[in-house]
């Protein structure tokens, strides 16, 4: 039950900072013309050895499988621009990450994608994580208006940037429209900004 | 108080405030390839969109393109539809393609400033994150994701929320060996690969200033790997110089007048900075990565950092670092040894490069144990080198020097590690599985730094290995 403001669900802890979008997505899975197929490519590398074997990695523990919550570390998302993470992401059911920071162009791609990512100190997010070992099937139930989160009893705060939080609260996350809307203004702009001569 | 140059640009490109609080800012160049823009037009198709300004959008290929054998089709089915994809869509749009053998193809980075389509004071954006290299000529340059490749093509504006600027001065004189591609790999070891998050970097300082083009945009070039939104140095005579008589730059009084108003987006003097960090630049040795992200970096005489010495998570990515590395704590990163050479990317794959590693190997040879390849960023690139017989000292040394494109960088075409193999790399990141085995290894480094490796087929200092002098 998602309105405009909560969320809800289950919710797994993925360890590490600076988790880099090369490990969320490996190159090899970006030769693609759509989006569509990325979902079982997630983690993939940390997923599967090189005969594509299980790992064991979290994100296919069996108490973990449906979960729509990702809580990692710091400096998630780094590297690569690559759209095609936060959409592997969305495509295999996640629709919230809670990090104690965000590589800024992987934000950016996950909050026009409708993702919202939650900014959590230390202290709480390292409770949270341990709490979501301990009850693995519990539901969260986050406010992004109030920035509160509930999970198993207990109540957690997180951070959004503002201009995120605020496209989330209107339902404005995909800035499409409203960047359109300005037509007339963009050709204002364009003109009065006499670039060099690019036609070659 | 005066303007830096971000807020400069930033000014001169608002088209107004949105409603979530960010701001529209149009984009005075947009770059594409084919990994991150057919998605794009895709959603445009969706939405029944056309492109707004197809005149300030330019395409190249480079991510999947083959570096040995480039004909068409590609021997992998994917490449091919991407590349078919990008072809079409661009016919269709009237967007300009820089085609294989169409003299100007190459690494998207590569390409916009040998053209002399990067320029100072305008905003720049691409669905890469190595965008942030065309900051080098004072322009403001986003690596972006593919919906807003869609956002531009639709509207040439993104929403964008502002940064802050930390000025980077790199101050004194770079010693012999120690190169632009060290300085960046020291800078982000000091600041971390989070430090920049929420930041543009000004680099200035008399190590910036002293430097040409080329290592100017090996520097910005990874300020993404710091965190940094981009990265930037102020036009200057250098810039200029450059770019005067490039295929899309204006000529005669064209070139004066435009020289005008791009010295008019430095950044003042009395301008705001919301950091300022000096680094010292006569202390920077060649440096080498050792673990798993770019800061995990030390000077080539130091030894690999004990995990035991650090806390917390800190010392689990340090433990996790090494035993993917497959290395020792406390032990020299000098000696370690590699498997395959790389010299190319779009950090390190521009003319002098080549030049800077033909000037030391030139009557060389690779060790046997070395698969060493030299890619080129461009073809303008590979026709320089190879007018100037660089190709030849290349070859002659054990090199195999192919064509061009993004290679085993990223690993999405052909050339890639096998099994965990260690690669001495001129390239951007040695993030884990990076290029394109799951177990593979990387060490950053310069491209000289890389040739010294190639041939002691195992981590070496350039100085030592080419007997380089220090200028007295």
């Amino acid at each position: 039950m998602n309105d405009l403001v909560k969320r809800s669900g289950r919710g797994v802890y993925v360890q590490g900072n600076d988790i880099d979008t090369d490990r969320i997505i490996p190159a090899r899975f970006l030769k693609c013309v759509t989006f569509d197929e990325l979902g079982p490519a997630l983690f993939y590398d940390e997923r599967f050895d090189t005969q594509d074997v299980s790992k064991g990695h979290i994100l296919d523990a069996p108490v973990h499988q449906g979960a729509s919550i990702m809580i990692s570390d710091t400096n998630f998302g780094c590297g690569s621009s690559r759209e095609h993470a936060p959409q592997a992401l969305q495509k295999f059911g996640f629709e919230v990450i809670i990090a104690e920071s965000f590589a800024e162009i992987f934000h950016g791609n996950c909050t026009t994608l409708g993702m919202p990512c939650l900014i959590m100190e230390k202290t709480q997010r390292k409770a949270l994580a341990a709490l979501v070992g301990h009850h693995p099937d519990a539901e969260f139930l986050i406010d992004l208006q109030a920035q509160t989160l509930i999970f198993a009893n207990e109540q957690f705060s997180f951070t959004m940037k503002e201009s995120s939080r605020e496209a989330f609260l209107t339902g404005r996350f995909d800035p499409l429209d409203e960047l359109l809307v300005a037509k007339d203004a963009i050709q204002v702009v364009a003109t009065r900004l006499s670039y060099s001569d690019h036609s070659g | 108080m005066g303007k830096n140059l971000y807020q400069k640009v930033w000014d001169d490109h608002l088209v107004g405030p949105l409603e979530n609080g960010q701001y529209q800012i149009f984009m005075g160049l947009h770059l594409i390839h084919e990994v991150t823009s057919p998605q794009a037009f895709g959603m445009l198709k969706d939405k029944d969109l056309k492109v707004a300004y197809p005149g300030r959008t330019f395409a190249t290929v480079d991510h999947i393109i083959p570096t040995d054998d480039q004909s068409r089709p590609f021997s992998d089915p994917m490449a091919e539809r991407m590349m078919a994809v990008l072809s079409d869509a661009t016919e269709a749009h009237g967007i300009e393609f820089f085609q294989p053998n169409s003299g100007s193809q190459g690494i998207v980075h590569v390409v916009g400033p040998e053209l002399g389509l990067t320029q100072p004071g305008i905003t720049i954006c691409c669905g890469d994150s190595h965008t942030s290299t065309h900051g080098a000529f004072g322009s403001i340059a986003l690596g972006i994701g593919t919906s807003q490749v869609r956002d531009v093509l639709a509207s040439q504006t993104l929403a964008m929320d502002p940064l802050k600027v930390r000025r980077i001065e790199v101050t004194g004189t770079l010693s012999t060996g120690v190169t632009a591609k060290d300085v960046t790999l020291h800078i982000i070891r000091m600041l971390g690969v989070n430090g920049g998050v929420g930041y543009a970097y000004e680099y200035a300082g008399a190590v910036i200033e002293a430097m040409t083009m080329e290592e100017r945009m090996t520097v910005c070039n990874m300020s993404i790997e710091g965190g940094a939104r981009c990265g930037y140095i102020n036009p200057d005579e250098t810039t200029f110089a450059y770019l005067e008589g490039r295929e899309r730059v204006p000529s005669g009084d064209g070139f004066d007048a435009a020289k005008r108003r791009w010295a008019g987006y430095a950044s003042d003097p009395d301008a705001h900075y919301d950091d300022v960090v000096v680094i010292d630049g006569d202390a920077i040795e060649p440096t080498v990565t050792w673990g798993v992200t770019p800061a995990q970096a030390l000077g080539i005489g130091e030894r690999i950092p004990d995990p035991a010495a650090a806390e917390g998570l800190d010392q689990e990515l340090m433990s996790d670092a090494l035993r993917y590395m497959q290395l020792e704590a406390d032990a020299p990163i000098a000696g370690t040894k590699i498997d395959v050479a790389f010299i190319g990317s779009c950090t390190n794959g521009r003319l002098s490069d080549f030049q800077a590693v033909a000037a030391v190997i030139e009557g060389r040879k690779v060790s046997s144990s070395v698969r060493a390849i030299a890619v080129p960023g461009s073809e303008k690139v590979d026709q320089a080198a190879r007018a100037l017989g660089l190709h030849d000292i290349f070859t002659a040394a054990g090199f195999e020097w192919r064509k061009p494109g993004c290679s085993m960088c990223l690993a999405m075409n052909p050339d890639k590690l096998v099994g965990d193999e260690v690669c001495a790399s001129s390239s951007n990141r040695n993030f884990m599985g990076r290029q394109g085995s799951s177990t593979g290894r990387t060490i950053l480094m310069s491209p000289i730094m890389v040739a010294a490796a190639a041939m002691q087929g195992a981590v070496a200092d350039a100085r030592d290995v080419f007997q380089l002098e220090q200028a007295s």
